[in-house]
């Protein structure tokens, strides 16, 4: 079993980061929406759904972080610089995992900001 | 000066967000003007950026300093602003929120304002006290902490008094709460801040805040009938002869109809038919007889078949109830 994932040649894993992104909004979101539709019949409060996107939160850095190795290690770890628009298949390579790369670095950003109403905001409006 | 002032114009006044008298209008000043300084800042250090990419004799940088900077400046700087001024707004959140609903629900004064097609239908729950109604008007004693159900009969308004706070919608079929504290006493106006139909512009409400004694007494005698019901027997007359009562309620008089706003001390309102006429015995008469014209596409009909005597006289009875 390899620790790191063999390098792939697809065009998916550049949407790796943004699906995570996604993922993690909407988990958040409508984990907190349905705690606050549904807080009378649930044994925890809203600590329990903060300590819930606390744990996604950190899953989904997690996996951004490791897409974007591997984004990295695409990208040939920075040895040339961008733009990459030569005619080779190793300029298409290293396109797409500098684009990648980007992506991650969005995506990272875009989760912290989704998260951090959890931080300030401690219950349910009325 | 003379350019400048038809744009401060609007920095002052009954109806500013700039102007504030409450503490949350104080927190939301606070955030505008963080937000116009920093944007002034970051103007200022873009335009020196391009004076010194643009000027004759400039230094030609090496593609990785070039890189650099809009790594920095492009990207990890912004991004840092960006979460600066986004935990700054969202700290203010539970200050201007109230988030706990029965803390709100025991607050010792809560007024409960429901929207309707162009008004506004305003009932006060004082601690110790009955409910008292009025309409179109909110009073509240100023340093207090007062709570806001918000409610619509129709279709979605908004409650927005920019000197005292920030704004929230009123939706059917739903409780919207709203806190507000006042620090200045005075005469502010709060417009319908979302569109409700075809006199939304219309639609307005005076909000008085009051020294806190004096707000008591005022709720006192809001209580009780206007002593001014039992004067000028015409015009109460006519107004009962006419069916106003079936719409209209006066405290005192066999008015009971709650169609429209209570008009029991109509008469020491700040204005008249939400907020858009002058509270006289004219503007009463002008309302009665003209309004459709006064106030387009309100339910109440415009009454002009009535012989002016009598418009008079209900008016300058309506006047009398303070």
């Amino acid at each position: 079993m390899r620790l790191i994932p063999r390098e792939v040649e697809s065009l998916w894993t550049l949407f790796t980061a943004p699906v995570i992104w996604a993922g993690h909004f909407l988990a958040a979101y409508i984990g907190a929406a349905v705690f606050c539709a549904k807080q009378d019949l649930l044994p925890f409060g809203f600590g329990g759904v903060r300590a819930y996107i606390a744990a996604i939160t950190l899953l989904a850095l997690a996996g951004i972080v490791l897409a974007g190795f591997l984004a990295w290690r695409q990208w040939g770890f920075g040895a040339e610089d961008p733009p990459h628009q030569g005619w080779s298949r190793e300029d298409r390579r290293r396109f797409q995992g500098f684009a990648t790369l980007l992506l991650c670095a969005l995506s990272l950003v875009a989760v912290v900001f989704t998260a951090m109403p959890a931080i300030f905001i401690a219950e349910c409006n009325p | 000066m003379l350019t400048s002032s038809p744009f401060l114009a609007g920095c002052a006044g009954i109806q500013s967000a700039l102007d504030p008298a409450g503490v949350e209008a104080d927190a939301v000043a606070a955030l505008f003007w963080v937000m116009v300084a920093g944007a002034a800042v970051i103007w200022l250090a873009v335009m020196g950026v391009l004076y010194y990419a643009t000027r004759r004799d400039r230094v030609v940088h090496s593609e990785t300093f070039a890189g650099r900077v809009i790594l920095w400046a492009g990207a990890i700087l912004p991004t840092l602003i960006l979460t600066a001024l986004l935990a700054y707004g969202l700290s203010m959140m539970p200050r201007l929120r109230p988030w706990d609903a029965r803390a709100a629900e025991d607050a010792p004064l809560r007024i409960e304002v429901v929207g309707e097609q162009f008004w506004w239908r305003v009932t006060y729950h004082r601690d110790g006290m009955e409910p008292v109604v009025s309409a179109n008007e909110i009073r509240m004693p100023v340093g207090e902490r007062v709570t806001f159900t918000l409610r619509s009969a129709d279709v979605i308004h908004a409650f927005w008094i920019p000197s005292l706070g920030g704004k929230m919608d009123m939706i059917p079929g739903r409780e919207n709460t709203l806190t507000l504290e006042a620090t200045k006493a005075g005469i502010y106006r709060g417009p319908c801040a979302e569109f409700c139909g075809s006199s939304h512009a219309l639609m307005a409400l005076a909000a008085v805040v009051m020294e806190t004694g004096a707000f008591d007494e005022w709720l006192a005698r809001q209580a009780e009938p206007s002593p001014g019901v039992g004067e000028n027997e015409a015009g109460r007359a006519a107004f009962l002869a006419n069916g106003c009562g079936a719409c209209h309620a006066v405290a005192g008089t066999e008015a009971n109809g709650t169609i429209g706003p209570d008009l029991s001390h109509l008469g020491s309102r700040v204005t008249l038919g939400a907020g858009i006429v002058e509270n006289s015995k004219a503007g009463i008469g002008r309302f009665i007889a003209e309004t459709d014209h006064v106030k387009p596409g309100v339910r109440m009909p415009a009454y002009r078949a009535l012989p002016d005597e009598e418009i008079d006289a209900i008016a300058g009875w309506l006047k009398g109830l303070e």
